[in-house]
């Protein structure tokens, strides 16, 4: 590409992403009648209801990673060590998900949750469907956003298992003595770290951002507070916005380090496909 | 089993020994295998499968518990239909307009020899391809909206300029899939190898002759891939417009949530879900294209 048009083209696109980040952070610093002022992002700890929903997308998150990582490793590493057949059941499981767009699925729960009260009101099933819409912490939210995490979740845990020889590993553990989980625990997931990272990192954006499924059934966790407080003050769910693109950025450059503490191992890897590149 | 994996287990260089052969336990562990992947089974049963099923039942249940296809023809007539059209409207022109500024983006970038740039815009580009829904539309509200910096600053609104309409919605949705665009078509780009333009420019080509023959076809199927993504995202996308546009602009994820939340007449819920197949169906055809067209470009990028 010439170089006057890769410069035009980067300054468009440095003009385009920067300007909405630096026209939000004016919009909430520089306030008309106040000037410049802090004020927005000092009333965000004491704004009714902020604690609370944070509290609970954090819990909401914490769970999701922690279910999504007990389904899909041992179904994964299982699939690598001893069952070919199972991995391409287990692909087109975890990319079924794909094909529902989140206010489908959350369609199809609504109707679901629907089945307590109006069909199983008489028999034990209905505490259940009562105990998982729990406002406090509703259990329907941690299901449906472990579904979604799915695929990416299984994505991230399939490329870092392919990077490792797991059957050697496991072997190697088997034969020194160690039992099963113990072969799974320190010999195939500190192999993992990158990926395992990876895919904690993706669940944790997703549920942290969501909106589409809480609001519509009715609960109230983090993103579905910003829309409720910017109807009283557009400029403290502003701040929000921009503190948790912030919070994001942080994360990603924490695990792009993280990730790359661990390249010694990839080595061969990458002067292979260097080799090739030259040859 | 074990025949299987052994090809891969001597590339892998691992011992042949174990790969010899039936062993003692293998058959056990095999079953073994299936277990461990139970509860992912269960859960997606559960949380996907039942929901799935509960609305291709909603959505063919007419009057008390009778099946047939009033709610469908219903979602794909009237103001449903402008809701779809609009939708499959909005996603093509920003998958389209993702595609090129994506390309073009990461032709920069990939061009330039400069290394930090290049990691800056990648890093980049993976947060913004995940920075949809709310905060993106109140980050646009403070820039372009009504009393946005932008807007009052240059008097944008004294030219007919609304944020809350088809074209802000665009802008604001290319915010994300250019990204997505970008980390879809890098590696691509990284593939195109420099043997290969200076194999066809010592043939006699031209940089035009080039691209025509060697460069966009390696690249088709990573274009045609990520333009269905993109287009999949747009089309999926209902936390931006339902923060930023409220239900002003016709799109049929705005539709399935006024008529799940009863914002419109009673006995809508069935036509919600009428809808909400409708979206599967469009998704479906998505993936059925990308996941092809996706496995077809990492064969020139192995």
């Amino acid at each position: 590409m010439a170089r006057l048009t890769r410069s035009a083209v980067l300054l468009v696109a440095g003009v385009y992403f920067l300007v909405p980040l630096l026209a939000s952070a004016v919009f909430t610093l520089d306030i008309p009648g106040q000037g410049l002022t802090l004020s927005s992002y000092t009333a965000i700890l004491g704004a009714p209801g902020f604690t609370g929903s944070l509290l609970l997308s954090l819990g909401l998150a914490a769970a999701t990673v922690v279910l999504v990582l007990l389904l899909t490793i041992p179904a994964a590493v299982a699939a690598r060590l001893s069952a070919p057949r199972l991995r391409p059941v287990l692909e087109v499981v975890c990319t079924l998900p794909l094909v529902v767009p989140p206010v489908a699925l959350t369609a199809g729960l609504g109707t679901v949750l629907r089945w307590g009260p109006e069909k199983l009101s008489t028999t034990p099933l209905y505490q259940t469907f009562v105990a998982v819409q729990n406002p406090d912490f509703p259990f329907v939210l941690v299901l449906a956003y472990a579904v979604m995490a799915l695929p990416f979740v299984y994505r991230a845990l399939d490329a870092g298992l392919r990077a490792v020889d797991v059957r050697t590993l496991v072997e190697a553990a088997r034969d020194l003595g160690a039992s099963w989980p113990r072969a799974l625990v320190s010999a195939v997931l500190p192999n993992l770290r990158g990926a395992l990272l990876n895919a904690s990192f993706l669940t944790l954006a997703l549920v942290l951002g969501e909106f589409t499924v809480a609001s519509l059934l009715g609960f109230q966790p983090f993103a579905v507070w910003i829309v409720q407080a910017s109807g009283s003050d557009a400029r403290l769910s502003v701040a929000v916005s921009l503190l948790s693109l912030l919070l994001t950025w942080v994360l990603l450059l924490a695990l792009t380090t993280l990730g790359n503490r661990r390249r010694p191992s990839r080595t061969p890897r990458t002067s292979r496909t260097a080799e090739r590149k030259t040859s | 089993m074990t025949l299987l994996d052994s090809p891969a287990r001597a590339s892998a260089g691992t011992s042949p020994a174990a790969g010899a052969g039936p062993r003692p336990g293998a058959l056990r562990r095999r079953s073994w295998a299936w277990l461990a992947a139970l509860p992912l089974f269960l859960v997606v049963a559960v949380a996907f499968g039942l929901p799935a099923l509960a609305m291709a039942d909603g959505a063919f249940t007419v009057g008390d518990g009778g099946y047939g296809l009033d709610n469908v023809t219903r979602s794909v007539d009237g103001a449903y239909r402008t809701a779809l059209l609009g939708s499959v409207k909005l996603s093509a022109l920003t998958a389209a307009a993702g595609t090129l500024f994506g390309l073009l983006l990461a032709q920069a970038v990939v061009s330039s020899r400069g290394r930090a740039l290049r990691e800056a815009v990648l890093t980049a580009s993976g947060v913004l391809a995940n920075f949809g829904g709310v905060p993106l539309a109140f980050a646009f509200v403070a820039t372009l909206g009504n009393a946005g910096v932008l807007t009052t600053r240059l008097g944008l609104d004294e030219h007919g300029w609304s944020l809350y309409g088809f074209w802000g919605l665009a802008l604001t949705y290319l915010y994300f899939l250019v990204p997505l665009m970008v980390l879809t078509v890098a590696p691509a780009l990284d593939g195109l190898r420099v043997q290969w333009r200076e194999a066809a420019r010592d043939c006699g080509a031209s940089t035009w002759q080039y691209w025509r023959h060697v460069g966009v076809p390696v690249l088709l199927p990573t274009l045609l891939g990520g333009f269905v993504l993109l287009f999949g995202s747009a089309f999926a996308a209902y936390a931006t417009a339902a923060a930023m546009v409220g239900s002003s602009v016709p799109l049929v994820t705005l539709q399935i949530a006024d008529a799940l939340s009863g914002n419109v007449l009673v006995g809508q819920e069935n036509v919600a879900l009428a809808l909400s197949l409708d979206m599967v169906l469009v998704a479906a055809v998505v993936m059925a294209v990308h996941l092809p067209l996706q496995r077809r470009s990492t064969r020139w990028l192995a």
